[in-house]
């Protein structure tokens, strides 16, 4: 350790890939039982960074020191060596595995050649009883919560005898409460001399637990700042390189006649299991319904069969009050719904097809589009064009292929398209902002917004609590395919929401 | 493995018994029916054993292999010809000349998975294609070499195709013996005896299969080998974060998938029969892939499923057997094409999954890109 407790510096980093400067004269250190926020948009170079100090990537230019000694980082192995330790974004475990075997994977503990499962679990029991991270050693991996997942991936570095942590959007897929849970476990373990590098782009995180906050843009470092010294506008500035507004301005606005209904719906998996149980609730014109949860308490399937792609096992739909139960989802788009789906690259686009013809796929088969079962190139040309215009989509041409395009011109794509058709009456958008930078996720918010101002009914389903809370009129609540509450959204606090989605049980208001 | 689909496999085998000794009883008492079939079971289900434990190494693993049937055909064309070599040419010992042609088999497999591995891993071909150019390969190379090596003008054996040296032997397990005394003077029992012992007089292929199946059952699920080699062909990015080299390990288990291919080509022409002929495989290697699916990927689970096409080949040999008292209302039972197609059938009865899913490495057939 050297006199100014650096324990990790990247110098002069720099990184290329095909078409890209990923990292570009990175200078970063940690301090000793610091935790270093490392802030910015996807693409900003977050996780180029942190794959080079974890030895997943070479870089082309600079060099890398551990406690002040130069160090070659070639693979995971030299960093767990060296003692950094990495929390990936999507977890590294292996659902079929215990959580015994996840930990020891990679350094297992053999006698006379079989694995030693019991000295294993001893050891973690020991850990998790001196850093408070409660676990089953032999539970199967695929059968725990999130949050627990995490913390057999922060036990995993610590079986290796981490000092340094590398966390990857550690928050994304917890609860608040989860998350307060994490942020005590950091401090726990900082107090102990664990230095923690938290990679995130949320603000609100970034000041309430960072000891330092380093800033990336376009794979650049912008600034360090200390979080006394800044705030959430400031933060936002930085990441963007422009003047962000951070809130939505929304008015109040009466709803007007019901659009939606959902009765008694129950959706089942491929194995017959329920997903959803019983859940009924109605949107409103002019009025925007959030359904919160933690991802994997059924919103997908939810989205799914009001969409027309997967086949409700009873309950009923109306849209408009017609009966639309198990329609197709062309006579759905007929009926007037918008459909921005979770999985924009799988669902909402063809990633293979022009940006003009995604901008015309749900109506290809309709005048203007199509004349006597032949396309009409013209037409669609012209509507692409507008589209591109009025959207504000950044694509070189409109015969550029989507997959082409960054995230956030692909779901501009999809939100045209759909929120363009004369006859929408409602519309529903899973996760619309999903790994979005800060100026889609805006774009995107305002367009919702005008939707709802015109009239028009939405169902937006998001993990994201912000999100809901920003834009909603309403909130239900969704756990394990039941909707545990819905009130109206001026009425719960943050935390109350976080208490819902963990499964506290609520009486509808 | 479930006990549904151990029950689902006991009841198919009991019902193949049972026609066999239904029909066969009025010639044989049913213990000796049960025990020459059970000894044939075995013996026969040999190469899907060991096809299958092929498939559950690559597999798990990670990587697909439809190439187990080029793969057996290669090895025993290659080990077959290994052992004439090491005999005519060389002029070898028969025991050694044999024994080198096992270990020519063996190679061989080792050899065409090495070029399923390069194929799939290394340039990530998709790996149905490159299983596919693995048999297709098989059945050119080992039927233009058997012609041009034994039959053409001027070939090495100049037409004249020489006698392989041999058959591996059976070994006795001296059961008779060690129980005679228990028996004393009865006749009957010491026939039963017999009868029994004949079950366990098997082949060295044929034993080694069952030995090798629960060994690497052991290895698959209780080693440092068998958790990395499931990491890998589950979550190949996971083993790479805690420093496992997904390509070496996936290199590894192809080939020694190989090698398990390659005893089950020298099961036909080394331990079987003595002689090579074009395709003889006959659609085995895709049979064992079939009971690896059913046995789950498990190495027991695979094993049981072979015995049930072993099984039904045996109905097939038997049928011949007891051909002339097959009663009229069975006569189909006389056509052996007829029955004939039952490992077939079974085979697409089982990949239906009528009788329960079964969950593949969430890995398998995806190539592994950093």
């Amino acid at each position: 350790m050297t006199e100014n407790n650096i324990v990790l510096e990247g110098k002069n980093l720099t990184k290329q890939f095909p078409g890209v400067l990923a990292n570009d004269n990175v200078n970063f250190d940690l301090r000793k039982g610091e935790i270093h926020a490392l802030l910015g948009e996807n693409g900003a170079g977050k996780s180029t960074l942190m794959n080079l100090l974890y030895g997943l990537y070479h870089p082309d230019k600079g060099e890398v020191m551990v406690n002040g000694n130069p160090a070659t980082i070639n693979s995971p192995n030299d960093a767990i060596a060296l003692g950094i330790g990495m929390v990936h974004q999507h977890f590294m475990l292996i659902p079929v595995f215990t959580v015994a075997e996840n930990v020891m994977l990679g350094d297992e503990t053999t006698k006379r050649g079989a694995l030693d499962r019991n000295t294993v679990a001893q050891k973690i029991n020991q850990i998790s009883s001196q850093y408070g991270l409660s676990v089953d050693p032999n539970a199967l991996v695929g059968d725990l919560p999130v949050g627990v997942q995490q913390r057999i991936e922060i036990i995993k570095a610590l079986y290796r005898e981490a000092r340094i942590l590398i966390l990857d959007e550690p928050t994304a897929v917890l609860t608040p409460q989860e998350a307060e849970d994490l942020f005590r476990i950091m401090r726990d373990l900082t107090a102990r001399g664990v230095s923690i590098i938290f990679i995130t782009h949320k603000l609100k995180e970034v000041l309430a637990v960072a000891d330092r906050i380093t800033v990336m843009r376009a794979g650049r470092v912008i600034n360090t700042v200390n979080p006394s010294e800044t705030n959430s506008a400031l933060l936002a500035n930085m990441m963007v390189g422009r003047q962000v507004i951070l809130t939505v301005n929304k008015q109040d606005r009466k709803p007007e006649e019901e659009i939606l209904r959902v009765e008694n719906f129950c959706v089942q998996d491929q194995r017959k299991l329920d997903v959803l149980h019983d859940v009924s609730f109605t949107v409103r014109s002019g009025e925007i319904l959030g359904i919160a949860g933690v991802q994997g308490n059924g919103q997908t399937e939810l989205s799914e069969a009001l969409t027309g792609l997967r086949h409700p096992s009873s309950g009923k739909v109306l849209i408009d009050g017609v009966d639309v139960t198990g329609k197709t989802p062309r006579a759905l788009t007929k009926a007037g719904l918008a459909h921005i789906p979770e999985d924009r690259q799988r669902h909402g686009l063809v990633l293979n097809y022009t940006v003009a013809d995604n901008m015309a796929l749900c109506d290809y088969y309709r005048p203007p589009f199509s004349r006597r079962g032949v396309i009409q190139q013209k037409a669609l040309d012209d509507n692409s064009r507008k589209l591109i215009a009025s959207f504000d989509v950044r694509t070189p041409s409109p015969f550029v292929n989507a997959g082409k395009l960054s995230g956030g011109n692909q779901q501009k794509v999809i939100v045209a398209r759909e929120l363009s058709r004369e006859n929408v009456k409602l519309v529903i958008a899973n996760q619309p902002t999903r790994g979005l930078d800060v100026g889609s996720i805006e774009y995107i918010h305002g367009e919702i917004i005008k939707m709802r101002d015109r009239g028009v009914a939405v169902l937006l389903i998001s993990a994201e609590l912000d999100e809901i809370m920003a834009l909603s009129d309403r909130i239900a609540v969704m756990y394990r395919g039941k909707i545990v509450a819905i009130v109206d959204a001026k009425q719960p606090t943050r935390e109350q929401l976080g208490l819902w989605m963990a499964g506290a049980h609520a009486e509808t208001a | 493995m479930d006990w549904r689909r151990f029950g689902f496999i006991a009841l198919i085998i009991i019902v193949l018994f049972g026609t066999v000794i239904m029909i066969g009883q009025v010639k044989q008492p049913p213990l000796l029916i049960i025990t020459s079939m059970l000894a044939t079971t075995i013996a026969v289900a040999t190469p899907l054993a060991l096809g299958a434990l092929s498939g559950v190494y690559c597999e798990r693993a990670g990587v697909v292999n439809i190439g187990i049937e080029g793969m057996m055909l290669s090895s025993a064309f290659f080990g077959w010809l290994g052992a004439i070599y090491m005999f005519h040419v060389f002029g070898m010992d028969i025991g050694i000349s044999i024994t080198l042609g096992v270990f020519f088999a063996i190679l061989t497999g080792a050899l065409m998975a090495l070029l399923h591995a390069v194929l799939s891993i290394t340039f990530k071909v998709d790996q149905i294609i490159g299983g596919t150019v693995i048999n297709i390969l098989a059945v050119g190379l080992t039927g233009f070499l058997n012609r041009q090596l034994f039959f053409g003008a001027g070939s090495v054996f100049g037409g004249n195709v020489p006698n392989s040296p041999g058959v591996l032997p059976t070994i006795h397990i001296p059961l008779t013996e060690i129980f005679t005394p228990v028996c004393g003077v009865s006749n009957a029992c010491l026939v039963n005896l017999a009868a029994i012992n004949r079950v366990f007089d098997q082949k060295p292929i044929a034993m080694g299969a069952i030995l090798l199946v629960f060994f690497s059952h052991y290895v698959i699920f209780n080693t440092r080998w068998g958790l990395r080699t499931r990491a890998v062909g589950e979550h190949p990015k996971a083993a790479d974060t805690v420093g496992i080299d997904v390509i070496k390990m996936r290199y590894a288990n192809v080939i020694i998938g190989g090698m398990f291919a390659g005893l089950a080509g020298a099961y036909f022409t080394i331990e079987s029969v003595p002689s090579f002929e074009p395709l003889l495989t006959n659609g085995r290697g895709f049979i064992s892939l079939a009971a690896m699916i059913f046995g789950n990927w498990t190495p027991i689970g695979a094993w049981a499923a072979s015995l049930v096409f072993g099984a039904s080949q045996a109905l097939l040999i038997n049928m011949q057997i007891f051909r002339d008292v097959i009663p009229p209302q069975w006569s189909f039972l006389q056509e052996s094409y007829i029955v004939g197609l039952t490992p077939y059938i079974l085979t697409m009865f089982i990949l239906t999954g009528i009788i329960g899913k079964t969950t593949p490495p969430a890995a398998d057939g995806v190539p592994y890109e950093k």
